[in-house]
């Protein structure tokens, strides 16, 4: 699970090549609670970083999520739609939202990698 | 991370340390440190109560004791429900209302040995106990029960729970009450409750309170609910939440609560607001509460608005969300009169996209009070 890029939006981003996936974080699926519905924009649509780029609503609420990068989105996650419990079960893994073709890459510089955002959640809790 | 939300300066309940033992995410609700879920979540949280017995901290509700010999007389100057006519032990579901019909709270009056109880909801009671102060007669008395905590037990599995601890409680039909003796500790029960399901609602001193949470936790059946899951079990219920789907602008009859106004009171009045409430009788009001269910996934929150076939809108959203029990989004708003029947296609606007509904019937789960 390493190579992960985490936005201050407890978004991730995962690069391949020039496509990357996107997902939330653990931390944000156990915030959020049970997830019962997700989003998820059109293929082909540009997305731009830190806009919102998919919704994901919980029991309680829905939530914006915004892209960690720029990009066009090329894939979107259709097994969400059936089963939008996955973002709670492998929020890192089959519970990723879109792919995105990175039109900035320069972006992930700003992101935090996984030890940077482990502290940055752990901060969280002490404001 | 419980401490995260800045729940330092809120008021806590007497449970407020069982909360935190139990992991529970808190937030401040009505001036109070409460819990929103502990570990397993709404979902979770809710299924369970549906099914077996789900235990709540409810201790931030007012209570409220009225006494004196023209208390029932006076209460109803202030309520369109029949106080007069409760009997010994009986309770009922009225509204404190406005002299425009509107709804200033809702709130249980039960009629004990010593007076009647009323049960008033947190966000209100303040404003509702200046409010009984300032309309109550000189010769009724007012104490607000603030030493006293209140738990909720609610699902099917509730009544053979509560039996163990506080015997003879099961045998209470619904919407009734007695004193029982609950593990050594006076307590005032009622057979009520605000999930859909059966159960109780157990009224104690708040330093036996917390004793008394704890030996209902170690039952096998129970575990706690939080304020999320209290919310989607009285939505699937179709049970009104005061600031969501009543208010100072909706009166009882446009919100589908005319069940709770007597027939005497409907012909003699003298509550705030009669004329209009009883000209929405007779010729009936221009907008209803209505269930609204969703045809898709996506759930439709409060304050959605609600359009008819040309796209015109005809109501909002009061209450919506998710219904672990109905499996899908579960909403209830208002619509204007004419397009209030059950079955009536509507749309809903969610996030600036028209998304197909169907006006329908509340509940949308059956409610499971008992019928003993």
């Amino acid at each position: 699970m390493s190579g992960l890029k985490y936005s201050k939006d407890h978004e991730w981003v995962r690069v391949e090549g020039d496509i990357g996936t996107v997902g939330i974080s653990d931390y944000a699926q156990e915030q959020l609670g049970d997830v019962v519905y997700v989003e998820l924009p059109e293929v082909g649509k540009t997305v731009v970083q830190n806009e919102e780029a998919a919704v994901v609503e919980s029991v309680k609420a829905a939530s914006e999520v915004y892209a960690p990068v720029s990009g066009e989105v090329v894939e979107v996650n259709q097994a969400l739609e059936d089963d939008p419990a996955l973002v709670n079960g492998e929020p890192t893994g089959a519970g990723w939202f879109l792919k995105l073709r990175l039109s900035a890459p320069g972006e992930l510089d700003g992101l935090m990698d996984e030890a940077a955002y482990a502290d940055y959640v752990g901060g969280l809790g002490d404001d | 991370m419980s401490d995260a939300a800045g729940t330092d300066a809120l008021a806590r309940t007497p449970l407020f340390v069982e909360h935190r033992a139990l992991g529970a995410t808190l937030v401040g609700f009505a001036g109070y440190a409460m819990p929103v879920r502990y570990g397993p979540g709404i979902m979770a949280e809710h299924t369970h109560t549906r099914t077996a017995a789900g235990l709540f901290d409810v201790s931030h509700m007012g209570q409220v004791r009225l006494t004196g010999d023209g208390a029932a007389q006076a209460l109803e100057r202030l309520v369109p429900g029949d106080i007069a006519g409760l009997a010994p032990w009986a309770m009922r579901y009225t509204q404190f209302t406005n002299e425009d019909g509107g709804i200033l709270d809702d709130l249980l009056v039960t009629r004990s040995d010593d007076g009647l109880i009323l049960v008033v909801n947190a966000a209100c009671k303040d404003s509702d106990i200046a409010h009984l102060e300032r309309r109550l007669d000189a010769g009724v008395d007012m104490t607000v029960l603030s030493e006293r905590g209140l738990i909720a037990l609610q699902g099917p599995k509730a009544a053979a729970v509560l039996e163990r601890h506080a015997p003879g409680c099961a045998g209470l039909g619904f919407m009734t009450a007695g004193w029982f003796t609950a593990d050594g500790a006076d307590a005032l029960i009622t057979r009520s409750g605000y999930t859909g399901e059966d159960g109780f609602e157990i009224s104690l001193a708040a330093d036996k309170t917390a004793a008394f949470w704890r030996r209902l936790m170690a039952e096998p059946e129970v575990e706690p609910v939080g304020l999320g899951a209290r919310d989607s079990l009285r939505l699937e219920a179709g049970l009104c939440l005061y600031g969501h789907d009543i208010d100072e602008t909706t009166t009882p009859v446009q919100a589908g609560l005319a069940w709770s106004i007597g027939k005497r009171r409907r012909q003699e009045g003298g509550f705030p607001g009669a004329p209009r409430i009883q000209h929405e009788l007779a010729e009936g009001p221009r907008r209803r509460r209505v269930g609204v269910l969703p045809d898709g996934r996506a759930p439709a929150r409060e304050g959605t608005a609600v359009l008819d076939a040309k796209d015109n809108v005809i109501g909002e959203v009061t209450s919506g969300g998710f219904g672990p029990t109905a499996g899908g989004p579960v909403a209830m708003g208002y619509v204007a009169a004419e397009a209030a029947e059950v079955g009536r296609p509507v749309s809903l606007l969610v996030r600036g996209k028209p998304r197909p509904a169907t006006i329908v019937k509340l509940p949308f789960v059956p409610h499971n009070y008992h019928r003993g």
